[in-house]
């Protein structure tokens, strides 16, 4: 793909112990097009999350990458300085968190939250911003809420407080690692419509990093499934929905239940 | 208004194994520094019944009043008012040893198998803790039982002696399932017991649950937040919302006839498969419903508080 906003190429991340190296992320490579969902399955320790990091470059120790590239507008990023990388990272890519209550500052205000994100990249009226930000979110009376600590909102207006800052600089990528799993599948609902809309509104890429079948059938165009490392499957989301062809894909969506497919409850 | 239990009975089983009746658990809020004292009823007047044999399911978001509900009947936490009849007799009313042991015959699964289980305990000691606990045979009877019940579950023999960080999260799962049926309980309380689970893992342990219920003749009380799953295993399912029963009925009329607006609501919100599938979200409208209404049939085998 020419015209990719991200490439990640041959990607591998280990972590070495003192005995013996995990390769968690194992020569991956896939694409994304801007204003494109990539949807990024897999089970825990498949190594999802761990490649969202690796592209951020905010692996931790014993954690490294090991082979590949990552192209972000034609830029390598793992060859770029800390400097230039600060300028990415939630300007240009932004992340979204699972649990809004750890990724959150409990001692700072949500609407100082959001306004870091725009002063730390050297935006100007980083307050008012923050109030219109809340706005587009859909948070009833954000002038009020802006002063709120997160204890203070509810499950689902984290998320969107959290989706406020990510989004505050304008990305041109966001990556959501789980974004939805920690909430109530009717706020779920609202949260996934929201980023639907956000994403047509931008036209914001983004890459979903989920272990749902369901959330990647409500949002995603493509998807990749992980294992143990690896890429097994990627495709059009109604191809690997409909018709998968590796059996590892084949036996995870069949795992879910009431999946079309022959399910292991029943049979 | 309280739900009338001549309609209760009316719709679930002849003969139930449980029958929760005007269940009741209110907790007090302290009064804070500027703020009077409250009282959040949690489980408000909750009655349902479960036939012998039967997997039962109990829906609700976070906040919902199930998993309250589920710990009430066990008396792990003691209710306020209400009946809990099991084999016809009130446990609410048995004195401490009496509920003792009461509960050989009624056992509960937690969600979290990580921290269910003592980190300091070998797994063979896990599951025979309960035994010990009711003074049930020999050491030699006992550590058979233990045997037997690791095969039962599907776990390897040769893993007795090691310790739960040693087990994935589906194995700790089935060593806690082993425990609860150390006794050889009736009714299991499964309290989003495979909720933790990745996907794969969750089908397992739930094919596990089913060929128990059938090899044991166990009646489940499955307490659970994914409608998906419970769809796919209850033959009947209560829904909850912020501490009342507001639907309640046959799992197939349910499902496809959802009537209480938040019901309509929850099952709206629920992802589908298929991404050409037409998406009709209905939006949650708090001020459409009375939550003081009673539930009534409207359908056969199918209740709703409209």
């Amino acid at each position: 793909m020419a015209d990719a906003l991200l490439d990640v190429r041959h990607l591998s991340v280990a972590f070495e112990g003192p005995r013996s190296t995990v390769t968690a992320v194992d020569d991956v490579s896939f694409q994304i097009a801007p204003g494109e969902t990539l949807g990024l399955v897999g089970e825990s320790g498949s190594g999802k999350s761990v490649t969202a990091f690796a592209i951020l470059r905010l692996l931790q120790p014993p954690g490294r990458v090991t082979a590949g590239l990552v192209l972000f507008e034609g830029r390598d990023l793992l060859t770029l300085p800390e400097r230039g990388m600060r300028r990415i990272r939630g300007a240009r890519i932004s992340l979204i968190f699972q649990e809004p209550m750890t990724a959150l500052n409990p001692v700072m205000r949500v609407g100082d939250q959001i306004a870091e994100a725009l002063i730390v990249h050297g935006r100007t009226g980083a307050r008012e911003r923050a109030v219109e930000l809340l706005k587009a979110m859909h948070i009833p009376d954000a002038e009020r809420r802006v002063r709120d600590y997160p204890h203070q909102l509810s499950g689902g207006m984290r998320q969107r407080a959290m989706i406020a800052i990510a989004l505050a600089c304008h990305p041109a990528l966001v990556i959501a690692d789980e974004p939805t799993t920690a909430l109530d599948v009717t706020i779920q609902a609202q949260v996934l419509d929201l980023l639907r809309e956000l994403r047509a509104q931008y036209n914001l890429a983004l890459l979903l990093i989920t272990h749902d079948f369901g959330v990647i059938a409500e949002i995603a165009d493509r998807v990749a499934v992980m294992r143990r490392g690896r890429i097994v499957e990627q495709g059009p989301v109604r191809q690997i929905l409909r018709a998968p062809t590796h059996d590892y894909t084949r036996t995870l969506l069949a795992a879910v239940p009431g999946a079309e497919v022959s399910s292991p409850l029943t049979s | 208004m309280t739900q009338d239990p001549e309609s209760i009975r009316a719709a679930g089983p002849t003969s139930p194994l449980l029958e929760v009746r005007h269940l009741v658990k209110s907790f007090v809020r302290k009064r804070g520094l500027w703020r009077p004292p409250s009282v959040v009823k949690a489980v408000d007047a909750v009655s349902f019944a479960i036939g012998e044999g039967e997997m039962f399911g109990l829906v609700g978001e976070s906040g919902s009043g199930k998993s309250t509900t589920g710990r009430c009947i066990l008396r792990l936490v003691e209710p306020s008012s209400g009946e809990v009849l099991f084999r016809g007799e009130d446990v609410l009313q048995f004195s401490r040893p009496r509920m003792r042991r009461a509960r050989r015959d009624m056992q509960i699964v937690f969600q979290d198998p990580y921290s269910s289980l003592n980190p300091r305990m070998r797994a063979k000691d896990i599951v025979e803790e309960p035994l010990i606990i009711h003074k049930m045979g020999s050491r030699i009877e006992r550590r058979e039982r233990v045997a037997d019940l690791f095969s039962l579950v599907g776990l390897d023999p040769d893993h007795l002696t090691r310790y739960p960080h040693e087990f994935s999260g589906g194995q700790r799962q089935r060593i806690g399932i082993a425990r609860a049926l150390a006794l050889n309980p009736a009714l299991i309380i499964a309290d989003e017991a495979v909720s933790a689970l990745d996907v794969s893992i969750q089908a397992q342990v739930v094919r596990l649950m089913l060929e128990l219920q059938a090899q044991l003749k166990l009646t489940y009380l499955f307490i659970a937040h994914d409608l998906r799953l419970v769809e796919h295993i209850c033959s009947r399912v209560a829904v909850m919302y912020l501490g009342k029963i507001v639907e309640m009925g046959d799992t197939r009329s349910l499902f496809a006839n959802p009537t209480h607006p938040y019901t309509r609501a929850l099952l709206s919100a629920v992802p589908m498969l298929d991404p050409d599938a037409p998406r009709q979200r209905v939006p949650l409208d708090p001020e459409s419903f009375d939550r003081e209404t009673p539930l009534k049939e409207v359908g056969a085998a199918h209740l709703a508080a409209v």
